[in-house]
């Protein structure tokens, strides 16, 4: 052994195995990261201490399951409950198989060409617009240009005053005739006070003339809202399956690739497989986030007031029916229940209570579905 | 990017069959490989007899591995891959126009560096070659599983837990299972890439002696870096070197009395 001896390692090892003393900058940064550390436990404490505290004993059966009465100042919450849960479940229906297809192309299909390059860069994008944008966009596409078309092409509901004018020419003969007809009626009625009869002939006419103005598709709308909270979430589902396919290890690939397998049976019995919990968690954060959100479905269908679910004609099965939920009508929502009842009744104190309670229930949904992701993440990681 | 593949038309018409045929089973002819810019094999041609063991053996990044991918048409996954030259089985070009990916992908089986099992059971991993071609018949896959887990020398370890994930097995046992997929599916060649560089020395020996009876049946072409693992098991050696065929003959001859300067000093020890 040469033992090293010369000036510049001999001061080296001075320093190294020399008990150095914290400088007075690192003491400070310490308790810095402490106290901030703090502040945010503090915060988060105080919170959530608020809602529990103030909201939980408005938890009761009757507010989870009653719809809001006398004036929204007392029942419950039921229809806001249940309205949040199917928007979001459509939601999902619409974004996981889109976002999954949309990241099996980009890492599976595509060789990294301009397309790929494209969509990154969407997806980049649309993950960093702000939500209320959402909402308009979904105002402005699905109810306004979607919903309004498809109510022209399948029901004649005009669009513009153009055509309004138009039906309105087309229909003027029918009008006259109509007039005609409650002309003669009220000749016939003996009606011969002037307001009594112009009442008369107009409520005659409208029910004779065939109805144009029924919108069904071109209004706010459950599905609307559902589309449009999907694309807010589209960005978390593509970015989560991408992590999970790129996570199966290449080696498996080959070893299925070796046996005779085509690509689509690649993904389909190697891949997406193993991708599963991975997807799932992604999907399952879309849904937290999709529940938390309330700009972008705010001009899309979200409404004050509905009595109790939107339904359409119960599937009779016999002995008992299912209760389906419309999608083509408003609905109410947990988020835009608090925003209302804080905001918009005309007694905001006197519902505060309302407020706390529905406060507690969102924040119990998510964190439920925050749980949920964080579980099969956990056992996705002890299984690899 | 776009995968090429250029291979020269095939002028001679092949001799039906035969004996001659069992000499030259299958004939590698002028192939080489680019990855992009980088050339990985350079021309490298030679003929291999049926029912054999060839141990190709030569230094990392010396196109061993390429050459085994290329005889699966495995390596065309990697993007911006252009093969020249011709493989061919059984006088038939493996890169011809009616020639079935498929087919040959099941013709020819592929046993990797790393054991890499499916995350299925072990019977789901033995039969999954015979489900993505199409055997749904109970019967007929578990008369299947069974043989090739015979032919693997896997059976009688894993006989009473096949329906117990792959992912539990050693290391050995793994390798074996992965052997036993490839066989599952009734291959002609198996092409083996360091099929023992991740397995203890008892596991290793274990894969020998299975490759040395599997000849019986099968063409093996196995890439080792062991030496002595390619003397024992190999009825012929080819040293690889910056992706040339530098030698290839009968494995005593090449150990014993290698003709070429390089062989010598690689397979003394004293380079590579």
């Amino acid at each position: 052994m040469t033992e090293h001896t010369g000036p510049a390692i001999q001061s080296a090892r001075q320093r190294v195995t020399q008990k150095t003393k914290a400088p007075v900058w690192a003491l400070l940064f310490e308790s810095i990261v402490r106290g901030v550390t703090g502040a945010v436990i503090l915060v988060l404490f105080f919170l959530m201490g608020t809602i529990l505290f103030r909201g939980g004993g408005q938890i009761t059966p009757e507010f989870l399951l009653q719809a809001p009465r006398d004036g929204m100042t007392a029942g419950g919450i039921f229809p806001a409950i249940m309205g949040t849960f199917f928007v979001v479940l459509f939601m999902i229906i619409m974004a996981l198989p889109l976002g999954v297809f949309g990241a099996v192309y980009m890492v599976e299909y595509s060789k990294g060409g301009l397309m790929s390059r494209i969509i990154r860069a969407a997806v980049n994008n649309l993950a960093g617009v702000p939500s209320i944008v959402f909402g308009l966009f979904g105002l402005g596409f699905f109810v306004l240009f979607v919903g309004r078309n498809l109510d022209y092409h399948i029901y004649g509901v005009p669009r513009t005053a153009e055509e309004v004018r138009q039906i309105q020419a087309e229909l003027a003969p029918l009008r006259a005739e109509a007039q005609d007809e409650a002309m003669a009626l009220a000749d016939e009625q003996d009606i011969v006070d002037p307001a009594e009869r112009e009442a008369f002939i107009e409520q005659y006419v409208e029910e004779q003339m065939p109805a144009v103005s029924r919108t069904v598709f071109g209004q706010g709308a459950m599905f609307w809202a559902a589309a449009t909270l999907a694309i807010l979430v589209l960005p978390f589902v593509i970015v989560a399956t991408e992590e999970a396919l790129r996570a199966v290890p290449p080696s498996t690939r080959e070893a299925a690739y070796g046996l005779g397998a085509t690509r689509w049976q690649v993904i389909a019995t190697v891949v997406l497989p193993q991708a599963k919990p991975g997807i799932l968690t992604g999907a399952i954060l879309a849904v937290a986030r999709g529940a938390g959100e309330l700009a972008p479905i705010l001009f899309v269908g979200v409404t004050f007031f509905t009595p109790g679910l939107p339904l359409t004609e119960p599937i009779n099965l016999g002995l008992f029916s299912i209760p389906v939920v419309n999608p083509f009508e408003e609905f109410m929502h947990l988020n835009y229940h608090i925003y209302t009842m804080a905001t918009q009744h005309h007694d905001p104190i006197g519902t505060r209570g309302i407020q706390f309670g529905t406060t507690l229930v969102l924040v119990a949904l998510t964190f439920v579905m925050n749980l949920m992701a964080i579980m099969l993440r956990r056992r996705y990681s002890r299984k690899g | 990017m776009s995968i090429a593949i250029q291979h020269s038309p095939q002028a001679n018409p092949a001799p039906a069959g035969g004996k001659a045929s069992d000499k030259a089973y299958l004939q590698v002819k002028n192939l080489s490989v680019h990855y992009g810019e980088t050339q990985a094999l350079f021309d490298v041609s030679f003929d291999t007899e049926k029912h054999c063991v060839l141990a190709l053996i030569g230094p990392s990044g010396c196109g061993k591995s390429t050459l085994i991918k290329a005889i699966n048409r495995i390596l065309e996954l990697t993007p911006g891959t252009r093969i020249g030259g011709d493989v061919l089985i059984q006088n038939e070009s493996i890169f011809g126009q009616k020639v079935d990916l498929i087919t040959l992908r099941q013709r020819v089986g592929m046993v990797f560096q790393r054991p890499n099992p499916f995350p299925k059971s072990i019977y789901d991993n033995v039969a999954y070659g015979l489900r993505i071609h199409g055997v749904k018949d109970r019967p007929t896959l578990d008369e299947v599983v069974e043989w090739a887990l015979k032919q693997a020398a896997l059976w009688d370890e894993v006989k009473d837990r096949l329906r117990t994930s792959a992912l539990d097995l050693s290391g050995g046992q793994q390798q074996r299972l992965c052997i036993a997929r490839a066989l599952a599916v009734q291959p002609d060649v198996l092409l083996m890439d360091e099929p023992c560089s991740a397995l203890d020395p008892i596991a290793s020996g274990k894969i020998e002696e299975l490759i040395m009876r599997l000849k019986q049946d099968y063409t093996i072409l196995v890439v080792t870096h062991n030496m002595q693992q390619a003397a024992r098991i190999s009825d012929y050696t080819a040293l690889m070197w910056l992706g040339k065929l530098i030698e290839h003959n009968r494995t005593e001859d090449v150990f014993t009395n290698p003709k070429e300067k390089i062989t010598e000093d690689y397979i003394t020890g004293r380079s590579g």
